[in-house]
């Protein structure tokens, strides 16, 4: 059968995967567009960081995932107009997270292989419960940037046009933060805390090079996210190697080669 | 028909009273009355830092203000600054983006509410056509915000402030770094905004000159304060010096004006010879 949907794991790979994909697609596009990628990378560590604290105590991961993401989300958000510079008390949160995972593993000496498939992802591992977490969040993340959306487009282009128009473009960013957040939480599990750029940055990098509207960059962003995961899948079951690092050289190609039409493009455009 | 005392009375667009605009807790402006009707093209000038653009920001509510008296668009503080389109003095980063002029306008429209506004697209199409219509920009419509000159940006940024159905538009310096063409396109476009659609138009600017053919009211900021009136009542010698609290002059020549104080801009050294250099003394007068 195709792709070995025969086997249990592969199915649900497929359906974690392919919601962590069409989240992440949407929201990293609004990431990208309001210059986020740095928090994004940031949460994804503090996840870490909370995942291999919650092992360590015996607790799901996703508790621990979940609790440090929110809670950086929302010091993100509160902090960030009375930092003089933002990306340093990023670089900051990130660094002390990771620190903090360093020492969690370490006192959970035990298994190894957790730190591996917190870092780097273990799709193929997914359970049945983790899909389903997976699928409900992704519906819910959805929704509810389907909520913020006409806002958030506006604030991201034009921010004090919108501020003018009465959009409170704090509790936006804390409120979008907090979306960016749940999402890393879903991912980090399975695409692995450092590989998570290959469905949160890439595909909307990727589609931002090859659409002019909005509506048109989403859906083709959320399609490149399925196409990526789907392919990685598919090659880590025929041809072997991890998953994880087919979908992460499927984004880069995808994005190299939506920047190489771009230049080409434009040397060859008529001015 | 409901409120026959709003609608018989004629409304002023700004009605202003003792107005405080504070910054960082520091009055900007401080005691300003003003009053713009209708349909009036009002050129806002004054020294960096004289208030500007913290006078647009107040009007919008983006600014602690406090006023004796504060009406906009007839209604009671700035309860109505959703009838106001503002364009921001600096661009902002998604002013440069991948995007279509046509969706960077869209994007604005009702961008106040919640949800995707999937079945007000055509309603949406409409205003974007007619925003493209009012500033004469059409034929950029499918260009890319990246690959737009300065004054075709300044365009399609004040179109995306009239994609919403507004009556006033605040332009905070949409004159800067652009060419004379440039600049008269956008002068002609407000012109004819206040004219022909009754749009009231704030602008601020440096150089008063571009504006004078087009304007109906000068707006003068200076030491927190300022005056409102014509060109001829304001643009003169005694009327800056009240203002500036220190002598100020008026050149005239082939059309032009050029403010400068009185003793000229070079006499410094010979000026301040013998007497205290305290500022207090002169701010009290007017």
């Amino acid at each position: 059968m195709i792709l070995g949907l025969e086997y249990g794991f592969m199915r649900h790979a497929l359906a974690a995967g392919s919601a962590i994909a069409l989240l992440s697609a949407a929201v990293g596009y609004f990431i990208t567009l309001r210059r986020q990628a740095f928090a994004a990378h940031a949460l994804s560590h503090v996840g870490f960081a909370g995942a291999a604290g919650a092992i360590l105590l015996g607790a799901s991961a996703y508790l621990g995932l979940f609790a440090f993401t929110l809670v950086s989300a929302v010091a993100l958000a509160l902090t960030a107009g009375h930092l003089r510079s933002r990306d340093v008390g990023i670089g900051m949160v990130l660094m002390f997270a990771l620190g903090l995972g360093v020492l969690f593993l370490n006192l959970y000496t035990a298994n190894a292989q957790a730190a591996m498939s917190i870092l780097f992802g273990s799709i193929v591992g997914v359970t049945a419960a983790q899909a389903g977490l997976s699928l409900g969040v992704c519906l819910a993340g959805l929704a509810a940037l389907a909520v913020l959306y006409r806002p958030l487009c506006f604030a991201s282009f034009n921010p004090e046009g919108a501020q003018a128009r009465g959009v409170k473009t704090r509790r936006l960013d804390l409120l979008f933060l907090l979306l960016v957040a749940v999402t890393v939480a879903i991912a980090v599990p399975v695409i692995g805390a450092l590989l998570i750029f290959a469905l949160l940055v890439g595909p909307a990098a990727t589609a931002q090079t090859l659409s002019r509207s909005v509506g048109g960059g989403i859906a083709l962003s959320m399609l490149l996210g399925l196409a990526i995961t789907w392919g990685g899948l598919a090659a880590a079951y025929t041809i072997g190697y991890p998953a994880s690092t087919w979908i992460a050289t499927l984004s880069f190609i995808a994005y190299a080669l939506a920047q190489g039409w771009r230049a080409w493009r434009h040397a060859t455009a008529p001015d | 028909m409901n409120a026959p005392a709003a609608a018989a009375s004629p409304e002023w667009a700004i009605d202003a009273a003792g107005l405080r605009c504070l910054l960082g807790g520091r009055a900007v402006v401080d005691g300003l009355d003003l009053r713009v009707a209708p349909g009036q093209f009002v050129g806002v000038f004054g020294a960096n830092g004289a208030g500007k653009t913290t006078l647009l920001r107040a009007l919008l509510g983006l600014v602690p203000v406090q006023a004796k008296r504060l009406r906009l668009l007839g209604a009671d503080g700035v309860s109505r600054r959703t009838h106001v389109g503002y364009v921001s003095q600096r661009d902002p980063i998604g002013a440069d983006s991948f995007l279509r002029v046509r969706s960077y306008i869209a994007a604005a429209w009702q961008g106040e509410r919640w949800g995707l506004g999937l079945r007000q697209a055509a309603q949406r199409a409409l205003a974007v056509e007619q925003a493209l219509r009012a500033m004469e920009i059409g034929d950029l419509a499918e260009r890319g915000m990246d690959t737009l000159s300065g004054g075709q940006r300044q365009r399609v940024r004040i179109a995306q402030a009239l994609v919403n159905p507004v009556r006033m538009l605040l332009l905070d310096e949409p004159l800067s770094n652009l060419d004379p063409q440039a600049q008269q396109r956008i002068l002609h476009t407000a012109r004819r905004l206040c004219s022909q659609q009754g749009m009231t138009v704030l602008m601020t600017a440096h150089d008063i000159n571009p504006l004078l053919p087009h304007m109906d009211r000068v707006l003068y900021l200076a030491e927190g304060r300022g005056r409102l009136g014509t060109v001829d009542e304001v643009v003169n010698g005694p009327a800056l010096s009240a203002l500036y609290g220190v002598p100020m002059a008026v050149a005239r020549d082939a059309g032009y004006v050029f403010i400068h104080p009185a003793q000229g801009f070079m006499a410094e050294g010979n000026v301040h010879c013998g007497h205290e250099h305290g500022e207090g003394s002169g701010k009290g007068q007017a």
